[in-house]
């Protein structure tokens, strides 16, 4: 006679569907994920009522800082094989009579905003780490004398024509900074632009209340 | 976690059974691997996308071309000053004859002052979209733009607006005064440079500090 014997299992839990929903829900992530770029300064944006999201790619951005320093960023276009960022810092190279290597330019693509005199862009690039380049952000000059901001834009535009540019301005930066950017987009042709605002959190507007049309 | 699998020792003289559940692999290390990454992706990534304010400014006056002429009465000028501080007044600056009136960026500010300027484009404007909310009006979402577009070329009557900001402005408000034209759905304006007679104006203001008044 033999006893009956029972298995000494340890409960298992099918987890097939967890591991389903997990990879599903991962892979939505990662498609929508879209990574916030190393940015040169915090930039607080003033609020406003405005609907309109801004634009996805071909944009060039021009930012202010809370303490009225300049930086700049242009994206790679919507085809990146055509290397618009390098073919910007070249030009800007060549302008100010330094010859960047391919690998500086290879680099400088990868890189998000910046805002530094462009004699610093080599030692910039070449820099060990972020917390080096973060240092050497000093923004890029906008005076008269030597308004880099003005080539940086007109590069950019060159190389991509079919660039749209935004503001991003601090909203403590001071107006006259402020006039000095537009002024540089004035020059170099573009009269309509965006300006970057977070959108405005409760009740939007307002009116008066004989305004207010039934 | 999922399967712990135990290794029953074969004792006894019995034959060796095959054993024959199916083949399981430890999940365990992929799901925790899943679950981190999803961790991560739904915390980096940013849903709310910053809006923008499209501006559109002149183009450049080229030389040996004059400004174009303008309605005096049409003419609205804006100065901003300090401390969300806003000054205006209707027309061409006379020193000692144009009185400023200042106004704040409150909802009986300004932005009463461009309404009650711009009323009639306004009203149309507004009672467009409440056609289109309400199925009066049937319009492709993209001809509403141009709808808009074309009520802004027929305005003969709205103001002209004109933004000034002293040196010490800031950019919040300029901002705020550009999201306004939008509001009171202003049909012109534009950022221009404060002229020394509004300087003047505006220091003497700001010094002597008059009673408000209002100009209708």
């Amino acid at each position: 006679m033999s006893k009956i014997k029972i298995a000494v299992k340890s409960p298992s839990i099918d987890m097939t569907p967890m591991v389903d929903l997990f990879f599903l829900l991962l892979v939505f992530f990662i498609l929508t994920a879209t990574f916030r770029p190393e940015e040169a300064a915090p930039i607080k944006t003033p609020t406003s009522t405005s609907q309109k999201p801004i634009p996805d790619a071909n944009l060039g951005t021009i930012m202010i800082s809370k303490g009225d320093k300049i930086f700049f960023n242009v994206d790679n276009g919507t085809d990146s094989s055509l290397h618009i960022r390098a073919k910007v810092l070249a030009a800007i190279g060549s302008n100010y009579k330094i010859k960047f290597t391919p690998k500086e330019l290879k680099k400088f693509e990868g890189l998000a905003s910046f805002g530094l005199p462009a004699a610093n862009l080599k030692a910039f690039l070449n820099a060990p780490d972020q917390k080096t380049r973060e240092a050497m952000q000093i923004g890029i000059p906008i005076d008269s004398i030597d308004n880099q901001l003005l080539m940086w834009v007109r590069f950019a535009r060159t190389y991509n024509t079919d660039l749209a540019f935004a503001v991003k301005g601090d909203g403590e930066a001071t107006y006259p900074i402020v006039k000095k950017v537009l002024a540089v987009l004035q020059d170099s042709g573009v009269s309509k632009f965006n300006l970057t605002t977070d959108p405005k959190t409760g009740i939007a507007a307002e009116l008066p209340a004989e305004f207010i049309i039934k | 976690m999922a399967e712990i699998v135990q290794e029953e020792g074969h004792k006894g003289k019995g034959k060796r059974k095959a054993k024959k559940h199916g083949t399981h692999i430890d999940m365990t290390p992929m799901v925790d691997l899943a679950c981190l990454l999803l961790t991560f992706f739904m915390l980096t990534t940013a849903f709310n996308k910053p809006k923008v304010m499209e501006v559109i400014m002149p183009e450049k006056p080229k030389e040996n071309e004059k400004p174009p002429e303008l309605d005096k009465d049409r003419a609205l000028n804006i100065i901003l000053v300090e401390n969300d501080k806003v000054l205006w007044y209707i027309g061409i600056a006379e020193p000692g004859k144009t009185v400023l009136a200042e106004a704040d960026f409150s909802k009986e500010g300004i932005r009463k002052v461009l309404l009650q300027r711009n009323k009639q484009l306004f009203t149309n404007i507004t009672k467009m979209n409440r056609d289109l909310v309400e199925g009066k009006l049937k319009l492709r979402p993209d001809s509403v733009e141009g709808r808009v577009k074309r009520f802004y070329k027929a305005d003969k009557f709205g103001p002209i607006v004109l933004i000034k900001a002293a040196d010490g402005v800031k950019y919040r408000n300029i901002v705020d005064i550009i999201d306004e034209m939008a509001i009171t759905n202003i049909a012109r304006y534009s950022l221009v440079d404060i002229n020394p007679v509004e300087k003047m104006m505006v220091q003497a203001r700001l010094v002597s500090k008059p009673p408000v008044t209002a100009i209708k």
